[in-house]
C-alpha cells in the first residue's frame, strides 16, 4: 500500500488534491483501490489541514490515519518541521512548495506554475509534482481525475498545470 | 457506473435510486452532505421528490411520518443531538408502522460537545422499534439505502429503518463505489404500496390511542414485525445479489471464525482494521477471527451464538458505554450466548468515543488481553500502564 499525507492550510485545497489522487489511481478500473479523507473537523480558512490518500491493489480496510507515509506533500512551507521526517517510511519523501531549499525535502516553486495558469492555489500543481516524482499515478490519470471531478470551467487550466508540474518534477 | 465518492454521497446516490417522494431534513454535521446532495438532485430534476426544509429534527421526522401516512415513500437523515431531539417521533414512526428510512451519521453526544464519530447516539435508541443497520464502507452504504426500503416496506415488516454510517470515518471518506443502473434499481424496488394510509375513499382511523386491554397486542405485533425482518433481510439480499451481483451476509458477517479461538465482535467501519489485524496475528499462529454485526435490530442472537460457541474467548469492541454498566452491544451479545447455553469468556472494550482513533496496535492488544484474561469492561488506552495516555 502507498500512503500519502497532504499538509496545507484551509482554503488551499489539500483535501481536493487528496481526493483527485484517489480518483486518478482508480480511474481506469482494474484491481486498484483508494481511500481519501481529511483530518476531520471544522473547516477554517488558514488553519493547518491534513488529508490522507491510501492506494492499494486490494480493498483498503484500514481507515485510520496514516502513521508512516511514502510521501508527505506540503502546500505551504511554513507547515514544514523536521519532526515530519518521523512520519516517513524508509525511502519516503517529502515534497514541499517552497522557493527555498529545505534539507531532507524536495522543494519546488509551485506558485510559479500555478500563477502561470492563473490558478489561485497550488493543489493540482503539487498533484502533478507527486505524479512526476512518485509515479503512483501518471499525469494522464491525474488529468482524467480533474475531468471527472472538477468544475468544467477550471479543468483546462488545472490539467495544463498538472502536465507542466509532472514534467518539471522529472528533471 | 463507478465513481469516487464519500459515504454520504454514496448513500445519497442509493436514495436517488430508491425514489422517495418526500424528503424532510435538518442539516447537522456529519450528516449534512447527504441532504445537500439530495436537495441538488431534486433541484436538477434527477430525483422527483418534495424536498421540505424543516426547522428541526423533531419536525423532520414528523413530516416524514405525515408523508408516509399519506402513502408516500419518505426519507430523512440526522445525527447525534438531532437523533435525540427527534426521539419522541421515533416511537410514533415505529408504532404507526410507517416504513420510513433514515440515515444516521453516527456521532458522539454532548457534553462535552463533540462532532466526531461514535455510536452512542443510535445505540441509545435500540428500543425505539426501528430496524438498525450499520454499514462498513461506502458501497455497503449505497446498497443499504436501496435495500432498506424493500425491507422496511415488506408487509410482514412494515417498520422504519435506520441506516447507520460512522461519522467522518465513513461519511466523509472517499472511495470507489459502483452505482447501479436506474433500470435495475427500478426492477429491484417497485413503488411503495400500502393499505396503512389515509384514503379519502376508504376512511379509517389511524394513529389512534389504545388502552390497557389492546395496547400490548399492538406492541406484540410490532415485535413480530421487527423479528420478521430477519427472513426479509435474507430474501432481499438474495434478490439484490441476483440483480446487482453483490452479496451480503445477513445480520452478521464472519471473518476467519470457523477455527478461531479468539474473536472480536464489533460493528461499523472499524471491522476492516480488525480483519487486517486478525490476518497479521494468524501469520504468527494466533487463531484470530472477527464478527461484524450488520444489524443490531433485529438482533442476530442465533448467528452470534453459533459463531462464538467454540471460541476460547471473545471481545466486544464498541464505540458506546451505558454508564454504570457496560457497552450495550456487549450486553446484547452476552444475552445471545446465555440464551443458547454457551459459556465462553467475554470481555468488553470501549473505544473510539468522541472520534478517538483506534489503532492496529490497540486491536492487537485486545486479542492478547482476551487470551490472557482481563477486566470485564476495558476502556482502550485508559487504565493500567497506559493510564490516560
Amino acid at each position: 500500500m502507498k500512503e500519502i499525507i497532504w499538509l496545507g492550510r484551509g482554503g488551499q485545497g489539500a483535501f481536493t488534491a487528496a481526493k483527485l489522487l484517489g480518483a486518478a489511481y482508480t480511474i481506469n478500473g482494474g484491481e486498484k483501490y483508494a481511500l481519501a479523507f481529511p483530518s476531520f473537523g471544522p473547516e477554517r480558512r488558514g488553519a493547518p489541514v491534513r488529508a490522507f490518500t491510501k492506494l492499494d491493489t486490494k480493498p483498503v480496510a484500514d481507515r485510520s490515519q496514516t502513521e508512516k507515509a511514502d510521501f508527505i506533500v506540503i502546500l505551504d512551507d511554513t507547515l514544514y518541521g523536521p519532526q515530519l521526517q518521523g512520519l516517513l517510511k524508509e525511502n519516503g519523501k517529502i515534497i514541499i512548495n517552497s522557493k527555498d531549499d529545505i534539507e531532507g525535502a524536495l522543494t519546488f516553486d509551485a506558485e510559479k506554475i500555478s500563477s502561470e495558469y492563473r490558478l489561485p492555489t497550488v493543489n493540482t500543481v503539487m498533484l502533478g509534482l507527486l505524479a512526476g516524482i512518485s509515479e503512483v499515478v501518471s499525469a494522464e490519470e491525474a488529468e482524467l481525475a480533474v475531468k471527472g471531478y472538477m468544475p468544467a470551467k477550471i479543468q483546462e487550466r488545472n490539467i495544463s498545470a498538472i502536465s507542466k508540474a509532472s514534467k518539471e518534477a522529472v528533471l | 457506473m463507478k465513481k469516487f465518492l464519500s459515504g454520504n454521497e454514496a448513500f445519497a446516490e442509493g436514495i436517488r435510486l430508491a425514489r422517495p417522494e418526500v424528503i424532510s431534513a435538518y442539516p447537522i454535521t456529519p450528516q449534512t452532505i447527504v441532504v445537500e446532495r439530495l436537495s441538488e438532485m431534486v433541484e436538477d430534476g434527477s430525483l422527483k421528490a418534495e424536498y421540505v426544509h424543516v426547522e428541526s429534527e423533531h419536525s423532520a421526522l414528523s413530516c416524514a411520518i405525515g408523508a408516509s401516512a399519506a402513502g408516500a415513500r419518505a426519507f430523512t437523515a440526522t445525527s447525534s443531538q438531532g437523533l435525540l431531539y427527534m426521539a419522541e417521533c421515533l416511537y410514533y414512526a415505529s408504532g404507526g408502522r410507517f416504513p420510513i428510512v433514515m440515515m444516521n451519521a453516527d456521532r458522539s453526544t454532548a457534553l462535552p460537545w463533540n462532532i466526531y464519530g461514535d455510536q452512542r447516539d443510535s445505540l441509545s435508541q435500540l428500543d425505539s422499534g426501528w430496524i438498525q443497520a450499520y454499514a462498513e464502507n461506502a458501497q455497503e452504504a449505497l446498497d443499504l439505502a436501496l435495500m432498506s426500503y424493500k425491507i422496511a416496506e415488506n408487509k410482514r415488516v412494515s417498520t422504519p429503518f435506520m441506516a447507520n454510517l460512522d461519522g467522518f470515518v465513513l461519511t466523509h471518506t472517499y472511495e470507489t463505489v459502483d452505482i447501479p443502473e436506474k433500470e435495475l434499481a427500478d426492477k429491484f424496488l417497485p413503488p411503495y404500496e400500502t393499505d396503512n394510509r389515509i384514503d379519502f375513499d376508504n376512511p379509517k382511523n389511524m394513529a389512534f390511542s389504545a388502552g390497557p386491554d389492546t395496547n400490548y397486542i399492538f406492541k406484540y405485533k410490532e415485535h413480530e414485525g421487527v423479528l420478521a425482518a430477519r427472513d426479509v433481510i435474507a430474501e432481499t439480499e438474495k434478490e439484490f445479489a441476483d440483480i446487482f451481483g453483490r452479496k451480503y451476509t445477513g445480520l452478521i458477517e464472519n471473518y476467519r471464525t470457523d477455527d478461531a479461538e479468539y474473536i472480536i465482535v464489533t460493528l461499523g467501519s472499524i471491522a476492516g482494521l480488525c480483519r487486517e489485524t486478525a490476518d497479521k496475528l494468524r501469520e504468527s499462529g494466533v487463531k484470530a477471527g472477527v464478527v461484524r454485526i450488520r444489524y443490531m435490530r433485529p438482533f442476530p442472537n442465533e448467528e452470534i451464538a453459533e459463531t462464538l460457541k467454540n471460541a476460547k474467548a471473545y471481545a466486544v469492541l464498541e464505540k458506546d458505554i451505558s454508564f454504570g454498566n457496560e457497552g450495550t452491544v456487549f450486553t446484547n451479545v452476552n444475552s445471545a450466548l446465555k440464551k443458547a447455553g454457551i459459556n465462553v469468556s467475554g470481555y468488553n472494550f470501549i473505544g473510539g468515543l468522541g472520534g478517538r482513533n483506534i489503532s492496529a496496535s490497540d486491536i492487537e492488544k485486545i486479542y492478547s488481553d482476551i487470551a490472557n484474561g482481563t477486566d470485564s469492561v476495558n476502556f482502550i488506552g485508559i487504565g493500567g500502564e497506559n493510564n490516560g495516555q
